[in-house]
């Protein structure tokens, strides 16, 4: 088999962090080439120098045997290499359709709208990659998104396809397709670089497996010739524990009570009525697929969407009207689903990002005077415990790894010390590490009686942790179950709407 | 420090390319341009006169370009300081007269509080309402109010109440108990200076070292971040507009007490638009701005002088501070372009306007 691509010795440095450190890899013709590697590896730097982002230091990139060296990502898309990126690129306001096309527009000066609509209703069929090319990106779900995403490299005729952590935001369903997308396009001839942190997903598609840490690629193994315990090893350089361990607990009173929310947004109607309750000690999950008003629902309790009817109680307190900083300042910790919209500023700094939700208070605040003390000192301690990296607290959050941002938001929203810590895809994009750390912080914060509200698309999470699992549907909970002992397939039916206890 | 070193390289860049395009439009014009700019140089720093005069220019614009500066970093433009200022001046011209037997701290205090309030409400008020309640944009709302401020400042003295007796369109003298005093006598430089820096301090310490000056940016750089954060949003808009005008108006009254001393019939000052040049070659930053602040004023002061020696128009200042403009907001219409081809063309990173990695 020829090697397509190859990456020799590959150098790159930042400001006080070596992100590639002579990493070598070799992409052959009609592989999938999954990397591993933790948060902050360097795996996406390494995708970016290749995809003419970064410029290496040293080191040579090469594409067919010919030394490569692009110094924007026109050329490298003009090479044949097209990438998805960890983060969207799409621009709101424009439709599916245009945002595909944008840049490669097939008509000269005008814009031929239908025809581009069709192309790429076409194109979507072909891939089976269904969308709507007239709706806006704005009205698209994240799942949506992505296939917009996925979509317009295809539509620039990729020969070499790098995506980086794909399946990071897509629904399982949505992973499914992703996958069956990889192996048709793997039949095609077309080689594919897959980032992902989930092993499952490595194992079931890719060919051979490249596993980075710390800025060096370590080994590279064909992938039936591994096990998920070993590539886990790999990664983290220690043994890894792939199991959560969850002792029995009695719950305490209640902590949040919703009574027939309704949430509103836009002009639709996204929570239609829901009525649940979360407990101390307690991690009651809330299941279902991306779209049926789970985010909407947390918006409403955290308050940053209004309640258009129904009640929301904390602690016994009707909060329904109260504002976001009240709310916080009662105790609610919230980890927003996208953490670069909501729940990071990225032009601030570290510390100041780990305070974003107490700034006023002390002893991060004294008559409205920040105390840089205590904040540098807080950012030092969440940053160390965490293990967010580097540790430059005083670098911007923009700079960090995507996984690392997630670090962030987790280790402010953790250690407020909340009540009731609602948790919405609280994982995404971390490394088996830092999943299993995360887990744990959850387990910890429900044996110390506090409340977690855990809303995640996946289902895998979601059972191994809940003591009770609410499934909602259309903006309506379908059902309340005890978490012990459901299974994928009673839940898959109930979030599809299949209720099996009330039709059979 | 590279953050540092990259702060200063863009401005420092777009002032030496401006500098040399007007060389070549001075060699084109068959003029020496070691000569203009050498009597540039000297007509703005060459004596203590010059010296003098070049930092009592700067004071307004240094207030007003922080004013300026307070808002960007708020992410709103205020694009009304001018406006501003002549409403501060106003207000304290009349305090300056009408106002007898106070002692001159007192006095002087009153009149600089009153304007200040004055020009932060005639930001604050419509403008940020409008802005926080219905979405108005407030370019169009400040421009819109600068213009009611210049006419109306205009009619008081033109015939209006605060015209003095006679047939001259001017106010009456301030009282002598509320001049501020001179630094160097018989030159325009006032104890204004004092207040100027000050100002830069206070700005400073508040957008950075305040809770306020957080929400502030935290507002300017991510609103909904800023929503989740717990900030009311609102309010903090309303706010920055009124910080924004309070130190245009600051400016008008500064200018108004130390140097000024009535209000004339030429409502023109141009420090409300030069400032936002202040702010934007200062990148915002309180303390930039007071240099930068000084180099606008230097190329008026000694432009005169330019002309004068070497032939060159003064108006060469005003091709020069053109393109300074011109390349800062090249290079930010640069960024923005970047990144809409990049999000759109390429797939770029797509934090607005930075090359800081997006992941
Ligand atoms: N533009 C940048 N400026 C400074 N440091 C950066 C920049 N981009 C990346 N880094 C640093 O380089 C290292 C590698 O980052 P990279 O994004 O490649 O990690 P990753 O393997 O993709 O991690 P993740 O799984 O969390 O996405 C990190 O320590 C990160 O903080
Ligand atoms: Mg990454």
């Amino acid at each position: 088999m020829r090697t397509c691509l190859e990456i020799r010795n590959v150098t790159k440095e930042f400001p006080g962090v070596l992100a590639n450190d002579h990493v070598n890899l070799q992409l052959r013709d009609g592989e999938i080439h999954a990397i591993l590697g933790e948060n902050g590896a360097g795996k996406s730097t390494l995708m970016k120098i290749i995809y003419g982002l970064y410029q290496a230091d040293s080191g040579s990139v090469s594409l067919y045997g010919q030394e490569m060296h692009f110094t924007s990502p026109r050329q490298a898309i003009q090479a044949g290499i097209g990438m998805v990126h960890q983060h969207f690129m799409l621009i709101p306001a424009l439709t599916a359709a245009e945002n595909i096309v944008l840049g490669g527009e097939p008509g000269k000066v005008h814009y031929r709208r239908k025809e581009n609509e069709e192309m790429v209703r076409q194109l979507s069929k072909q891939y089976h990659l269904e969308i709507d090319p007239s709706v806006k990106v704005s009205d698209l779900t994240v799942g949506l998104q992505q296939r917009v995403e996925i979509l317009k490299v295809f539509y620039r005729k990729a020969k070499v396809l790098i995506l980086d952590e794909p399946t990071a935001l897509l629904t399982p369903q949505e992973v499914e397709e992703l996958i069956g997308v990889m192996e048709r396009l793997r039949l095609q001839g077309i080689p594919i670089i897959f980032i992902s942190h989930k092993l499952d997903e490595v194992k079931k598609v890719s060919d051979r497996v490249t596993v980075m840490r710390a800025g060096r690629t370590v080994a590279t193994v064909e992938t039936n010739q591994t096990t998920p315990q070993e590539l886990a090893n790999l990664m983290v350089g220690r043994e890894v524990v792939l199991q959560v361990a969850k002792p029995p607990q009695e719950p305490g009173s209640v902590v949040l009570r919703v009574d027939g929310l309704v949430v509103v947004q836009g002009h639709a109607e996204r929570v239609k009525g829901v009525t649940f309750e979360v407990r101390r000690g307690e991690i009651f999950g809330l299941a279902g697929i991306d779209g049926n008003g789970q985010f909407e629902l947390v918006e409403a309790i955290t308050g940053l969407l209004p309640a258009k009817s129904g009640r929301i109680v904390f602690k016994g307190r009707d909060i329904t009207k109260t504002s976001v900083h009240r709310r916080t300042a009662a105790g609610i910790s919230y980890i927003p689903q996208d953490r670069q919209a909501d729940g990071l500023i990225l032009d601030f700094q570290l510390a100041e990002n780990f305070v974003l939700r107490d700034f006023t208070r002390p002893p991060f605040a004294k008559a409205g005077q920040l105390q840089m003390g205590a904040i540098t000192h807080h950012a030092e301690r969440l940053s160390e415990s965490f293990d967010v990296r580097p540790r430059r607290i005083h670098s911007l959050a923009g700079n960090l790894s995507g996984g690392n941002q997630q670090k962030v938001i987790l280790a402010r929203e953790v250690s407020r010390d909340p009540e009731l810590l609602i948790a919405a895809q609280p994982t995404r994009g971390l490394d088996v590490g830092a999943i299993q750390f995360i887990h744990d912080k959850l387990l910890d914060l429900r044996r110390e009686g506090k409340a977690v509200l855990l809303v995640s698309l996946e289902l895998e999470e979601i059972m191994s942790l809940s003591d009770r699992i609410g499934v909602i549907h259309d903006g309506r909970l379908m059902a309340i179950l005890p978490g012990g002992h459901v299974t994928r397939e009673q839940l898959g039916l109930l979030m599809t709407g299949v209720n099996p206890e009330k039709e059979g | 420090m590279r953050k540092y070193v990259r702060g200063v390289l863009t401005p420092l860049v777009s002032v030496i390319v401006a500098l040399l395009i007007g060389t070549v439009v001075m060699l084109a014009t068959g003029h020496n341009p070691f000569q203009a700019y050498g009597a540039l140089l000297s007509g703005a720093f060459g004596s203590t006169y010059a010296l003098s005069n070049t930092i009592a220019g700067a004071i307004p614009l240094i207030l007003s370009g922080l004013g300026v500066a307070i808002g960007f970093k708020a992410g709103l433009f205020n694009i009304g300081a001018e406006g501003q200022y002549w409403i501060g001046s106003m207000v304290a011209v009349w305090v300056g007269y009408s106002v007898t037997g106070l002692p001159p701290l007192l006095h002087i205090t009153l009149a600089i509080a009153l304007a200040m309030l004055a020009g932060g409400l005639w930001a604050g008020v419509i403008p940020g309402l409008a802005k926080a309640l219905v979405g108005a944009h407030e370019v169009i709302t400040t421009m819109m109010m600068s213009y009611i401020a210049i006419f109306l400042t205009q009619f008081m003295v033109e015939n209006g109440p605060m015209m003095e007796k006679g047939f001259t369109p001017q106010s009456p003298l301030i009282r002598s108990s509320v001049m501020i005093p001179k630094i160097i006598p018989r030159t325009q430089l006032s104890w204004g200076l004092l207040i100027a820096v000050a100002a830069a301090f206070v700005v400073y310490w508040l957008l950075f070292k305040t809770t306020v000056g957080f929400r502030l940016r935290a507002v300017g750089l991510n609103v909904r971040a800023a929503k989740y954060a717990g900030i009311n949003v609102p309010l903090y808009t309303v706010l920055a507009l009124f910080f924004s005008g309070l130190l245009a108006g600051l400016a008008g009254a500064v200018q108004m007490l130390g140097v000024q001393q009535r209000l004339y019939d030429s409502f023109n000052s141009g420090y409300g638009f030069t400032a936002i040049v202040v702010a934007l070659l200062a990148n915002n930053n309180p303390f930039g701005v007071i240099l930068s602040a000084i180099f606008f004023s230097a190329l008026a002061t000694g432009g005169q002088s330019m002309q004068l020696v070497s032939g060159v128009p003064a108006q060469l200042t005003d091709v020069v501070s053109g393109i300074i403009i011109f390349l800062i907001a090249a290079k930010k219409l640069m960024q923005i372009v970047q990144t809409k081809i990049a999000q759109t063309k390429w797939s770029k990173h797509q934090n607005l306007g930075s090359e800081k990695g997006a992941q």
